[in-house]
């Protein structure tokens, strides 16, 4: 690729597998858990977060020789604010009763260890645009996996993905109902989301055993 | 009345990190130790006790819909609620330098203990959830917002004091290799909100007449369950 060197180009994939902001760094776990129940908030979520670490991290690595060290936390939070704004707003505007069911949680990328984490982390001591692509591929490894979890739980949960019956229709039984396939409901409730990420841990870990932590 | 019953909603049918999953990151980071777990708790307790009935008054004053009127009635027109994360999380972030310094000043053994804790606590989502859920759920006095946020402190804490219970004893487990330090901590605590889902029948009861006579036993033996894991965390801690 000639637009980005090779050290730029680690910058997007490491957090996508070997250093995901989910099940290595431990960044971000609030939110990839509550609203997972459906892939499109899933995915909502992930592009909000996108943006805003994006944005964010260019922002604060363009100030980040102006920024006095010991009120740090507080210009960051600023900032971070402001960007979680513009996308409630969006949000409130476009997708009403989407926001209706991210709640809280649009409000909560404020304080999303991601965003923190990689300001105090990469945006404090690096140009602008290696800080940009440092967000963006933090983001994506953070959407790679509310996908997936968001995708398992919807899928085994309620039969559908993104709100269409893909595996056929309960009530009619039409699909995998005509065999005698059940939805698991309990896949939608809260502690599921645990423990599919567990189990996304625990795969990831497998493949790949330099990853494994001591007792 | 409603006291109680906000109270004991905000520990353990809401409580924050079953069923809503916020401050997981340090819920994470921190239960390694069950004397650390308990530092951090209890600045958490400690913080939202403060920060909701403030965020509270902001909210009621200045934020909301119409509440500028105590200016005078020509600002009933303003809504300034679109503001509220960013004065939310100032005044979280103000709050916790603040109460730094003063813990710091009058006594430094809780600045010790507690001190590391502070800083961490300004970003922990426990924090600001309680505040935007405060908001979001319309609490209506300033007396039931300073209940929630110690109730839901309070869940928080026994959230972290059992999961690093738990920890330091499963060292002493075999667990698959993959699985070892986080796999297994998210499948623990998810074991455990499967464990705190059963509470939601405590406040229900009487209310509904469909299923009478599971939700009871099912309380009583988590209750047994819960009582059984403080225990663990006890014996942990004279250990020591």
């Amino acid at each position: 690729m000639g637009l980005l060197s090779k050290r730029d180009a680690a910058l997007l994939t490491d957090p996508l597998a070997d250093n995901n902001p989910i099940t290595i760094q431990v960044l971000g776990i609030c939110s990839a858990l509550a609203i997972t129940a459906e892939l499109k908030a899933s995915i909502v979520m992930a592009v909000s977060v996108l943006f805003v670490l994006g944005l964010g991290n260019v922002v604060i690595s363009l100030m980040r020789n102006i920024i006095p060290s010991k009120i740090r936390i507080i210009v960051q939070l600023i900032v971070v604010a402001t960007l979680v704004i513009i996308v409630d707003l969006v949000l409130k505007a476009f997708a009403y009763e989407l926001s209706k069911t991210l709640s809280v949680f649009v409000g909560l990328i404020i304080t999303n260890c991601i965003i923190m984490g990689r300001f105090e982390a990469f945006a404090l001591g690096n140009g602008p645009w290696r800080a940009f692509l440092d967000g963006i591929g933090n983001a994506v490894g953070y959407g790679v996996i509310l996908i997936a979890v968001g995708f398992f739980r919807e899928l085994l949960g309620s039969g559908t993905l993104l709100g269409f019956k893909v595996l056929g229709d309960p009530i009619e039984k039409t699909g995998l109902y005509a065999i005698g396939y059940e939805n698991n409901g309990f896949m939608l409730l809260s502690p599921m989301a645990l423990i599919v990420v567990g189990i996304l841990i625990w795969i990831q870990r497998s493949r790949n055993t330099s990853l494994i932590e001591e007792n | 009345m409603e006291h109680i019953e906000l109270f004991f909603k905000s520990i353990f049918i809401d409580n924050m990190v079953f069923a809503t999953f916020l401050g997981m990151c340090s819920y994470l980071a921190v239960s390694k130790k069950v004397a650390t777990a308990v530092g951090l708790g209890a600045a958490v307790i400690f913080v939202l006790a403060v920060t909701v009935p403030l965020n509270w008054l902001l909210d009621q004053y200045i934020l909301k819909d119409g509440a500028l009127v105590w200016l005078g009635p020509e600002y009933a027109d303003y809504d300034l609620s679109f503001l509220s994360f960013i004065m939310f999380i100032a005044t979280i972030a103000t709050m916790v330098q603040l109460v730094e310094i003063i813990v710091e000043k009058f006594s430094p053994s809780l600045y010790n203990s507690l001190g590391i804790f502070l800083p961490l606590i300004a970003v922990n989502c426990a924090i600001l959830g309680g505040s935007l859920f405060m908001q979001s759920r319309e609490i209506p006095s300033l007396g039931l917002a300073l209940t929630y946020g110690v109730g839901s402190g309070i869940g928080w804490f026994l959230a972290i004091l059992a999961i690093a219970a738990i920890r330091e004893k499963i060292r002493y487990s075999s667990v698959p290799p993959a699985l070892r330090g986080l796999g297994i901590t998210f499948i623990i605590t998810g074991l455990m909100a499967i464990g705190f889902m059963s509470f939601g029948g405590m406040l229900t009861g009487g209310d509904e007449e469909v299923k009478p006579a599971v939700a009871p036993e099912v309380v009583i033996e988590k209750v047994q369950e819960k009582v059984e894991k403080e225990e663990i965390a006890n014996n942990t801690k004279t250990i020591k």
